[in-house]
């Protein structure tokens, strides 16, 4: 703040970074390395975990209000992970409340978690990578999932410093090859210890048998036929051994394109209507090979045009949506702005919060994701049309669609077992390149998009507006998001099924060595343990109640009534000779050219969209129905416990959501208390103790990012701003007027 | 009895609440009653009009005009309410086309209101119904205008509570331990002749003497000198009140205002220097001394330190919240939402007050210094920092009737100008007093009610009715400029309180997740990340935001505290069951579960 009768400073003056000032003295290291060899914190190391390098006496920054202080440990890299494992960790594990990984510890990075490697010459920040001809005093980890981690070298012998710095950079810079990632040796040493969760239902989607009972689930079985034509992926690597398509497609046709042109069953809803989704084919110069395709095309949608089938409308996201380069500009942007160093720069960001929130884009391509499910979603429910979703593989922008869609669409994609399912059957069996997109391999980074993070994000937008209609939390997303960067589960680990199986030993390309088994992120027992899993289930959330036999006849009359009502609003049936016209369109818009025609029924398109949106929105919201988000301008927030959780400038001690959280378990444990009371009391019976979630104990010190960011602040002081005021620019006259008349008789 | 469909666009607790006071009279009204009327409001005109609605276009309607409101209802929906307006809330009131326009509903009256919306009639040209309805409304909502009497003074609701009585400076002054050895109660100002603008009772230094108050009344701009408001229960450190001084540009020096000060810091023996905040940029104090203020220089406060707050002045106030309504209605900007919003500055200087308040709280808090705050005039930035900064320090202001009694003492008996900011019955809306300080306040302690959603009584609800009466003019309250103006009209007598209304309604107020704690200090995080608009109040005229639908949250919360109360008495009735059955030998042979069906409740 100001000094004292400052006459000239014109607002706050920015203070200087501030920069580490050692307190310890040379002489009083030797003393620490006694109490370093005294307290040796055993590194915990996974089956098929190889210690590969390590330093001792690395002081760890502690981010803590607006000073920094330290705790000594020893960095070490092993080929699944950095760990620093410090003295006062003891203190840690003897932490009740702490929601603790069991895989990743609160100082553990994985390799694949590594975003940035920084070292500080001089105080001065320089990107680390290749051959180190110098050797920094401070090394800054950015991490994938948000952390910021700052490792102090200048105490630590200088060889160890050579050698863990070089060994950091290369085990997490350098190219690798897909087989000798860290999946596969603990895959093989922990063989024996894999046991399989028995609750876990998760429909994998690996079977026909999945696909058929998702199938007569959605009651598109009578339109629609699992196949398995690709069984042992003999026609395409890209798509998994079974799917779905019409029923009267011949099967012969999905292998003249490699699957390509192909429309394939996403989903069907309550009246008929279906999610489609199809990879174009690929582009040609050739007038003859343009021809057998479009021949091939009018094949495919004369077929899906016929009945049983409604009219079809075609989605285009390679062209009229998002651009793969984009979501990754955007999400680049996005992330800087919670890597934070420091005090000063949290502050400094702060001031232009909002600009650099927009200029990054991120929101926007959030709202416009959310915008177009809803838009399908309409086409969908309110005009009983089936909407083909194309893209050039349809394996990214599909996946996120799709996805939403059946969200906002199908109650049961919002308990967990459905959104597992969902994730399973859109993503990892619809082919979404995790390896590449993810970057696992560090071979080329033009294919790294976080498509999957932006989907996460949108249903972090659902849940954070209508909490009752899902039966998992911000947190289950939250650990979700970090299971990316774990690389122990195989869910989000290959670019295809086929390149899992192959790599799994399935396909019996060697029959001598034994299948591995991989484990999925979907048995959370691995990380969690079930005190902590309690996080991840919504209190909230209510299931669906089972209908008698009375209000089962009142449902069939609905849902009547709801095929009836669209129909009669629905358009007439196309003339045959409109066939031909959409053919034409779909196959310019493959050729990258724009149809003015799309202009023109756009603004059909919105009006359409408004009407339905308005008219959801205007009635209270049925959790188990139809569940649409909103998308104007204040609604789209930042997921805080995502992004903000590691930055303890942002953290409101005793607040937030997790205070009525923790007030509404509490409640509940109470009446489910009362409630065992009366029936003890009715039959003389000692109900069983249900367990206490323990960890919303003592809400009035948690965080409000809770159950992350568990530092522990050793006063409970305000956080306070360090920047000064922005000008004002136009409204400095205004600025300058005096508040009141003065009379200048009074002096 | 005339009924009412839920309104669509006004504030829901104003129009449940007149029905309700209307059904609660017992008066039988006539089925014909187009306008819920209080006692007291008459019917002024009616006529027809199309209601150019910014949302779902023309709606063709009667507009019923009463001494105290505009009521719209739809012609074409039965019964179906579209606008319930106070006159208060009416800012200004322009024509709109002339005797040549030709356009469909071209001609009309454009009207702009105070709480961040416009409404927008045409009428027909011919029978001059626009003359009649603009010249009506020009006189009841402008009645200072005509000398005719603001409608809180006609108004004749009688409620359970009399909440005048809530606030009693004595007992609030008692509550925090005062008098004490080193403060005491003064009536120097009974008849406001030392300082018109400040309360009669006043909370000084013991040691200083009412001559001593009146010499430091000559330096103190407006004579508003330094007074208490509020103590620290354990360490009795002081938050201490009052205007800039009379520096000027001469660099004035007053022996009895520095010895003043060094009287108050040594009220509390444990500290070596009174902090002072300005809440000013400094570059503002520094221009004040042009026309005769200043600042308090290390020159002659050998033991205080000061500090300027950056907070800007009534002026920059105003034209950021005319920013914000720019960018919210009828639209909410929907491309650069995020950077139109920071263009405002509305967040940046919610931000700064808050940071302010903070800073007080935790120089008290934490023991080190008692505090001085001031401003200009001591009315404005002032009344903010304190007011938040008690609200963090002491729970008792978190209750509803702890937060009437911060209202009451802090703003209205501290004399807030809120005439002058707010434009009471008063035409000119062009005036420069105008200034959103008390929204800003209000906005201030929605952030920190969002920040701690147990820590507060009080719901949202509570704070949008203070602001809707902030400008109705239907309660007492916030009319006047200070206490002896208010005294001069007898306001207390002639007027209703908006306490009356509140906690006669007290249920409808609450926060169901409220925590009562003692000495638990709330700092916010006054960052960007967290502070956000508050759309239930800025935008929420727009019917496609958010509805204000109930907080699942809370819903659920509420249905498990009925469910708890349910099974308490259950339990109760089971345990007399008991024991009548331990005193008498049972005769039936039924058994207890066959009496009592057995209840399984679904989480």
């Amino acid at each position: 703040m100001l000094g004292k009768g400052v006459v000239g400073g014109g607002g706050g003056t920015k203070a200087p970074k501030p920069s580490f000032v050692s307190y310890v003295r040379p002489e009083e290291i030797h003393t620490n390395e006694k109490e370093v060899t005294e307290k040796e914190v055993t590194l915990h190391l996974l089956p098929g975990e190889q210690l590969l390098c390590e330093a001792s006496t690395v002081l760890k920054y502690v981010q803590e209000d607006s000073c920094q202080h330290g705790v000594y440990g020893r960095l070490v890299c092993t080929d699944f992970k950095i760990a620093f494992l410090g003295d006062d960790e003891s203190a840690l594990d003897n932490d009740e409340t702490q929601f603790k990984n069991k895989v990743i510890g609160e100082n553990d990075i994985t390799l694949h978690c590594v975003d940035q490697i920084y070292g500080v010459f001089d105080e001065k920040k320089k990107t680390l990578f290749g051959q180190l001809k110098k050797y920094p005093e401070k090394l800054i980890i950015h991490c994938k999932d948000l952390r910021v981690f700052q490792f102090c070298l200048r105490y630590t012998k200088e060889e160890e410093v050579k050698r863990i710095v070089s060994g950091i950079i290369h085990h997490t810079q350098a190219p690798k090859l897909l087989k000798r990632l860290f999946l596969f040796s603990y895959a093989t040493a922990a063989q024996n210890n894999t046991v399989t969760d028995p609750k876990n239902h998760t429909v994998m989607f690996d079977t026909l048998k999945d696909w058929c009972w998702e199938l007569e689930r959605t009651k598109g079985n009578m339109k629609y036929k699992a196949v398995s034509v690709n069984e042992g992926y003999k026609v395409c690597e890209r798509l998994p051994a079974y799917f779905v398509v019409p029923t009267p497609l011949p099967e012969e046709n999905v292998q003249r394109f490699q699957g390509h042109g192909i429309p394939i069953w996403c989903w069907s809803c309550h009246n008929g209507s279906a999610l489609l989704k199809m990879s174009a084919l690929p582009k040609e110069q050739d007038d003859g090979i343009l021809q057998i395709q479009k021949s091939f095309l009018d094949g495919i949608y004369k077929t899906i045009h016929r009945p049983p089938y409604e009219i079809v409308k075609t989605e285009d996201l390679s062209s009229n949506f998002l651009s793969l380069q984009e979501i990754q500009t955007a999400y680049s942007k996005f992330k800087q702005l919670f890597l934070i160093d420091n005090s000063t720069e949290f502050w400094d960001t702060d001031i232009k919060w909002f600009s650099l929130l927009e200029s990054s884009s991120w929101l926007d391509i959030i709202r416009r994701c959310l915008k177009k499910a809803i838009e399908i979603t309409e086409c969908m429910e309110a005009q009983n049309m089936n909407v083909l979703l194309l893209e050039e593989n349809a394996s990214d922008l599909c996946c996120l669609i799709s996805s939403l869609v059946q969200l906002m669409m199908d109650p049961h994609c919002r308990t967990r077992i459905g959104f597992q399912s969902l994730i399973q059957k859109e993503w990892v069996m619809g082919g979404h390149c995790f390896l590449d997109r993810c970057n696992h391999l560090r071979q080329n980074d033009k294919e790294e998009v976080p498509v999957f993070l932006l989907f996460l994000d949108c249903v972090w937008q659902l849940v954070h507006q209508h909490p009752p209609a899902f039966e998992f939390t911000e947190t289950y997303l939250t650990v979700l998001s970090d299971s990316l960067y774990i690389p122990i589960f195989s869910t989000f680990f290959f670019n295809s099924p086929h390149q899992k199986d192959t790599n799994m030993g399935r396909e019996g390309q060697d029959t001598q060595s034994k299948p591995l088994n991989l484990l999925t992120v979907w048995d959370w027992s691995v990380q969690f343990e079930p005190k902590a899993q309690t996080l991840l289930k919504n209190p909230l959330y209510v299931e669906k109640p089972k209908l008698d036999k009375g209000q089962r006849k009142g449902m069939r009359f609905k849902h009547q009534r709801q095929l009836s009502l669209p129909l009669t609003q629905s358009k007439s049936s196309p003339k045959r000779g409109f066939f031909r016209e959409e053919t034409d369109h779909l196959i310019k818009n493959l050729l990258g050219k724009r149809i003015s025609k799309l202009i023109n029924s756009s603004d059909e398109l919105q009006d359409n969209f408004r009407e339905f949106y308005d008219s959801w929105h205007s009635k209270s919201t049925d959790y188990h129905g139809l569940l649409l988000p909103h998308i104007e301008g204040p609604e789209i927030k930042v997921w805080a416990q995502r992004y903000l959780r590691w930055i303890p400038e942002a953290q409101i001690l005793g607040g937030g959501q997790v205070a009525t959280l923790s007030k509404l378990l509490e409640m509940m444990e109470e009446v489910q208390s009362l409630q065992e009371k009366i029936d003890e009391r009715h039959h003389s019976q000692q109900a069983p103790q249900a367990e206490a979630p323990c960890l919303l104990r003592n809400s009035a010190r948690l965080s409000s990012l809770f159950p992350f960011a568990l530092l522990q602040r050793h006063s409970s002081k305000p956080v306070l701003p360090t920047s000064g005021w922005k000008a004002l620019g136009d409204e400095d006259d205004l600025a300058k007027r005096e508040d009141e008349f003065v009379d200048l008789g009074d002096v | 009895m005339a009924s009412a469909s839920t309104s669509k666009y006004n504030s829901h607790s104003l129009e449940n609440e007149s029905i309700k006071r209307t059904s609660r009279d017992g008066v039988n009204r006539d089925l014909t009653e187009a306008v819920p009327r209080l006692p007291g409001e008459t019917l002024i005109t009616d006529k027809e009009v199309i209601y150019i609605c910014p949302f779902n276009g023309p709606i063709k309607g009667r507009v019923y005009i009463t001494n105290y409101r505009l009521y719209l209802r739809s012609l074409e929906t039965d019964s179906s309410l579209i606008l319930d307006v106070p006159l208060g809330v009416i800012s200004r009131i322009e024509k709109m086309g002339g005797a040549t326009s030709r356009g469909e509903n071209s001609y009309g009256l454009d009207i702009t209101c105070k709480d961040m919306r416009n409404l927008r009639f045409a009428l027909k040209q011919e029978g001059h119904s626009r003359r009649d309805m603009f010249e009506i409304l020009t006189r009841y909502a402008f009645p200072l205008a005509h000398s005719l009497p603001l409608f809180a003074f006609l108004n004749e609701e009688k409620f359970n509570v009399d909440g005048w009585t809530v606030y009693n400076p004595v007992e609030e002054y008692r509550r925090q331990g005062l008098p004490n050895h080193h403060w005491r109660i003064t009536f120097i100002n009974k008849c406001y002749e030392l300082c018109d603008t400040y309360p009669a009772l006043l909370v000084v230094p013991y040691r200083a003497s009412d001559d001593d108050l009146r010499r430091v009344a000559t330096f103190r701009s407006r004579n508003r000198i330094p007074v208490l408001s509020w103590i620290h229960p354990e360490n009795k450190t002081v938050i201490v009140r009052c205007s800039q001084p009379l520096v000027g540009m001469s660099g004035k020096r007053n022996k009895d205002d520095e010895k003043y000060l060094d009287v108050i810091r040594e009220t509390n023996k444990q500290i070596s220097k009174l902090t002072i905040y300005d809440a000013r940029p400094s570059v503002n104090a520094v221009a004040n001394k042009a026309t005769g203020g200043g600042y308090e220089s290390d020159d002659a406060y050998h033991n205080a330190e000061l500090f300027f707050l950056d907070i800007h002045n009534i002026h920059v106030m105003r034209e950021s919240l005319k920013k914000v309504k720019d960018i919210v209605y009828p639209n909410v900007e929907e491309s650069h939402w995020l950077s139109s919003l920071e263009s405002t500055h509305w967040l940046e200087h919610i931000k700064l007050v808050l940071t302010g308040a903070i800073q007080v709280a935790d120089k008290v808090s934490s023991g080190k210094s008692s505090v001085l705050v001031h401003c200009s005039d001591g009315w404005d930035r002032t009344a903010q920092l304190t007011s938040l900064a008690m609200l963090m320090l002491d729970s008792f202001y978190r209750s509803i009737e702890g937060f009437e009694i911060l209202v009451q003492k802090e703003w209205i008996s501290f004399g807030h100008k809120f005439a002058s900011r707010i434009g009471h019955g008063d035409k000119n809306h062009t005036d420069a007093d105008r200034s959103p300080i008390f929204l800003q306040f209000i906005d201030c302690v929605w952030q920190m009610s969002k920040q701690f959603p147990t820590a507060f009584e009080f719901n949202e609800q509570f704070l949008i009715i203070i602001l809707d009466h902030l400008y109705s003019c239907r309660f007492g309250t916030f009319l006047f400029n200070c206490e002896s103006a208010r005294e001069r009209q007898k306001v207390t007598e002639r007027t209703v309180s908006l306490w009356s209304l509140i906690n006669s309604n007290k249920e409808k107020f609450k926060n169901p997740f409220y925590t009562k704690e003692i000495n638990r200090v709330l700092y916010p995080v006054a960052s960007m990340r967290h502070l956000e608009l508050w759309v239930n109040y800025y935008i929420r005229w727009n019917p496609r935001i958010k509805q204000q639908q109930p907080n699942p949250v809370e819903q659920r919360y509420m249905e498990l505290l009925a469910l708890r109360d349910e099974y308490i008495k259950r339990l109760e009735e089971l345990q007399l069951a008991n024991s009548a059955k331990l005193s008498d030998p049972p005769t039936s042979p039924s058994s207890p579960s066959q009496m009592m069906p057995h209840v399984q409740t679904h989480f």
